[in-house]
């Protein structure tokens, strides 16, 4: 759509305040923020101050904090359970929240972390990725180096002196 | 535009240029659902998760309408490395969505 005509019609129409919210919404350049203004008003581009404040709070209050689908004892999706095996396999804590029961975490959680899937992992408030990344770290032995520096002893970790990954005992 | 494992491997070759691609439709009842493989020269010297990022950028689009995406991104110096592994340990070759549980025994 040419950018101008459609400023000059809107113009015609609406007051200047709906044609700045407007044009700004056609003429931006694309960017990681495109795709969350095409949806609803809802779900711009900013997270609200407060909301935003509690998932600090979350991620930076726990070693290990992860955005599942489910549970932990029930996860309801094949990689959040491979995510809670990996950790589980290591033995170490880690606290969760389930983005399927709270729609508004679940669309926020995509801005904070400018990452599109479930699950999420962090470690001492730092993100670390998916399922994808927590797999690979485990198979390379990096996942037992990783929870080192966070202050975690792998339950692995002798088995991972041994360049073998196998099940613990 | 139609998200098909065509258009999605389309984006991924002329963005990555890869030197080995492979893009699974893995759909279903859940959703669309695809499994890549991408093995680029563009992913040396960045991790593991600036390369995804890179990718999730590509088809950030794509990613609000697709139920599930796996992503494994290797440069080809890594990729060679583990295509000897896995001629060495044939056991070892992960099913995409299988994680593994770490019960192999060598």
């Amino acid at each position: 759509m040419n950018s101008s005509l459609f400023r000059r019609v809107i113009q015609q129409y609406s007051s200047i305040r709906a044609l700045n919210n407007i044009s700004a919404r056609f003429t931006s350049s694309s960017s990681s923020s495109s795709s969350a203004e095409s949806k609803t008003p809802a779900e711009s581009s900013s997270i609200d101050p407060q909301f935003k404040k509690k998932i600090d709070d979350f991620i930076k209050s726990n070693k290990v904090a992860v955005f599942i689908k489910g549970e932990p004892d029930a996860p309801s999706c094949g990689f959040s359970k491979a995510v809670l095996q990996i950790l589980n396999l290591h033995g170490c804590d880690f606290k969760s929240q389930n983005i399927l029961d709270d729609q508004r975490l679940r669309d926020t959680m995509k801005l904070y972390s400018n990452w599109p899937t479930f699950p999420q992992i962090y470690f001492d408030g730092e993100f670390v990725g998916g399922c994808d990344i927590l797999l690979h770290m485990h198979q390379s032995g990096e996942l037992v180096n990783e929870l080192k520096k966070i202050g975690i002893q792998s339950k692995l970790s002798d088995v991972n002196n041994n360049t073998t990954p196998s099940s613990a005992n | 535009m139609e998200i098909t494992k065509d258009n999605i491997e389309k984006k991924l070759r002329d963005e990555f240029e890869p030197v080995y691609l492979n893009v699974d439709d893995v759909s279903s009842g859940c959703g669309l659902k695809f499994d890549t493989t991408i093995v680029s020269k563009k992913f040396e010297g960045k991790q593991l998760l600036a390369r995804q990022r890179l990718v999730n950028d590509l088809l950030k689009d794509e990613m609000t309408k697709i139920h599930a995406f796996t992503q494994k991104t290797y440069t080809p110096d890594e990729w060679e490395k583990k295509q000897q592994k896995t001629i060495t340990n044939p056991e070892c070759e992960t099913k995409t969505m299988n994680a593994c549980t770490g019960d192999c025994k060598k």
